[in-house]
């Protein structure tokens, strides 16, 4: 009988503490995934130290020297070795991630302002809008996204800004036809119809009931995306069509040490390793993300 | 509302018709409906799926979507024509003037805002006052609608309370600013069999307290009983039959109504197979020229699929739309 009477309140308790809004929540759930907390951790660490490369280097990334060409892992003054010119590995690395993860970030961010509109507006208004953003957006998906990529920054040129460009092309297909699906779902639900039945007029609707409602799964996906992104700009740089030498970049490292493979393997390998730590976090923080935002559960 | 006389009519309707371009032609939803709607008076609108009652209550809110709908006819709420107000003055009624409570209420509250937040921001955007106030206001109103410790309900989602709280917050958002006239879309076919009772008797109980006019649809015949000043039978996108509910479920005019009564569950029923009515209703595509009903009634005669039946008017306010009408003696069943 005790037990009983002591139920509700021990039910009703965590309830109260629910109160605070939903992003407390996201976070606290976030809070009790390892997996997650530790790519977050991992994420955060490459970052800062892309941000603070010119403090934390131990040398300049452009110094290079004919004497010590590529000295193994461990080195003195060199911890991670030099590469084929000579010059620090560690300092480039460092240096190399804001290329990376800028050629990451950037055209995400950029196709999803670009492709999320399009299919915003594309999913609310819908009849002939959206058969012409949609039928055009289908064109680009034609293409295999590294063929576009290629093809795009082959013909607008090599140089950073245009493999910016030339990815955000490749990106805002799938971010169109995401946000068109999820828009699509969302303005056929009857909170639309209630919002409208209470006086709200298109314009409200799009902004409060629409866009919370379509910003996180889009946004999700998007963050799946920046691990793509840093591959296909390091493939880019690899074919020679993003950052040019002698600039850092993860790709364009991995280019020039292929040759050393034989001579320094571990040395050579260590961009390779470093994009493929970044993209892994990005998808495993990703994928929890996406579980963490469903507090719909 | 002083303004207005008080034997003016809230809501009247004339000649309402709603078509439909479908893929397979046009469909005709609603086929000349009219009546009058007094301050303060509950009517249910009760028919099966499809005789055009859901379409009725949007077409009153103007919220049917106007590409693909063609709606003729006048809707005067307040003496204000709902199909030539422009839209800005539309959304300024929809909400104060006229609101509505939806069927399932898990899909027409948003899922990422609190029930609080939600009642407040409508009260903000009819009412221009603070958001606080706005959430005080909320307050009040969660309690009105009976919901417990509405204090903590207030900063709930949606998906955190169950059906019948969920269809109170509905109700709570719906009387946010005072309406007169509130429209309710089968409120309680969502919800359990015991949650359905609680959720009329609040209605009935706030529709006096507040003197609102109250359109509710349904097609349970209890509920219609139950809550309802007078009741219209729909078919076919008509009112087949209007009175009194107690004139209707009593002494029903149209063999539809009839059927419909001899189709449904009451007592002292065990043992007795539930008559149902033969066929299916007409394909709004292709209505019969003649009345809609006469290929399930078991009245029909050569009268009947000549021309569609015109309004009898047994006495004022008691219509029924039947040749046999004519004739309240010889009422069939």
């Amino acid at each position: 009988m005790d037990a009983t009477a002591i139920k509700p309140s021990s039910l009703e308790r965590p309830r109260a503490a629910r109160s605070p809004g939903y992003w407390s929540k996201v976070g606290r759930r976030l809070l009790r995934d390892p997996v997650t907390m530790g790519c977050l951790a991992v994420l955060l660490l490459i970052v800062l130290s892309a941000i603070f490369a010119d403090v934390l280097a131990p040398a300049d990334p452009y110094k290079a020297s004919m004497i010590r060409r590529l000295k193994p892992i461990g080195t003195p003054n060199h911890p991670l070795g030099t590469d084929e010119l000579g010059r620090d590995m560690l300092t480039r690395l460092l240096y190399g991630g804001r290329m990376s993860l800028v050629m990451g970030i950037l055209p995400v961010l950029n196709a999803l302002v670009i492709g999320g509109l399009l299919g915003i507006v594309a999913g609310f208004f819908g009849g002939r809008l959206n058969m012409a953003i949609m039928r055009t957006i289908d064109v680009l998906y034609a293409f295999p996204s590294v063929l576009l990529a290629v093809a795009i920054s082959g013909a607008l040129g090599s140089g950073l800004t245009n493999a910016i460009v030339a990815l955000t092309i490749v990106f805002v297909p799938p971010l169109a036809r995401i946000a068109e699906t999820v828009t699509t779902q969302v303005r056929g639900m009857d909170f639309v119809d209630a919002a409208r039945a209470s006086g709200a007029g298109s314009f409200t609707i799009i902004r409060v009931h629409l866009l919370p409602n379509v910003l996180g799964p889009i946004f999700v996906y998007a963050s799946s995306l920046i691990s793509v992104s840093i591959i296909l700009a390091s493939g880019l740089s690899f074919l020679g069509l993003g950052v040019e030498p002698p600039q850092a970049e993860w790709g364009l490292m991995l280019n020039t040490l292929r040759q050393a493979i034989y001579v320094q393997p571990w040395v050579a390998v260590l961009p390779g390793a470093l994009i493929f730590l970044t993209s892994i976090c990005c998808n495993l923080a990703s994928d929890g993300l996406r579980t963490a935002m469903e507090v719909k559960l | 509302m002083p303004d207005q006389t008080q034997s003016a009519p809230l809501l009247s309707v004339s000649g309402l018709t709603v078509s439909f371009k479908t893929e397979r032609g046009t469909a005709s939803a609603i086929n000349g409906v009219d009546f009058d709607l007094k301050r303060g008076e509950v009517l249910c609108l009760l028919g099966e799926s499809g005789s055009g009652k859901s379409v009725t209550l949007r077409a009153l809110m103007r919220l049917l979507p106007e590409r693909r709908s063609r709606i003729a006819g006048k809707v005067l709420l307040n003496g204000e024509d709902v199909y030539a107000v422009p839209e800005r003055r539309m959304e300024k009624l929809r909400g104060k003037a006229i609101s509505m409570v939806f069927q399932e209420p898990m899909l027409a509250l948003d899922p990422v805002y609190t029930i609080g937040h939600q009642i407040a921001e409508t009260i903000v955007r009819h009412e221009g006052i603070a958001f606080a106030d706005a959430e005080r206001r909320a307050l009040d109103l969660l309690e009105r609608v009976q919901i417990p410790s509405a204090k903590r309900r207030l900063k709930a989602y949606p998906h955190e309370m169950s059906g019948g709280m969920r269809q109170r917050a509905m109700i709570a958002l719906a009387l946010s600013c005072n309406p007169a006239l509130l429209l309710a879309d089968e409120p309680t076919t969502a919800l359990d069999a015991t949650v359905q009772m609680q959720i009329l008797l609040l209605l009935r109980q706030l529709q006096a307290e507040l003197d609102m006019a109250v359109i509710l649809v349904t097609h349970d015949i209890g509920v219609a009983a139950e809550t309802a000043d007078r009741v219209a039978v729909m078919y076919a996108g008509r009112f087949v039959e209007l009175g009194t509910a107690r004139q209707v479920l009593k002494d029903p005019q149209h063999p539809y109504t009839a059927g419909l009564l001899a189709s449904t569950v009451h007592g002292n029923m065990r043992g007795h197979a539930l008559e149902a009515i033969p066929g299916a209703p007409p394909d709004l595509t292709n209505l019969p020229s003649g009345c809609a009903y006469a290929p399930r009634c078991p009245h029909a005669d050569a009268h009947c699929t000549a021309a569609p039946p015109s309004e009898t008017w047994l006495e004022p306010g008691r219509m029924a739309r039947c040749v046999r009408a004519r004739v309240p003696a010889a009422a069939p069943v």
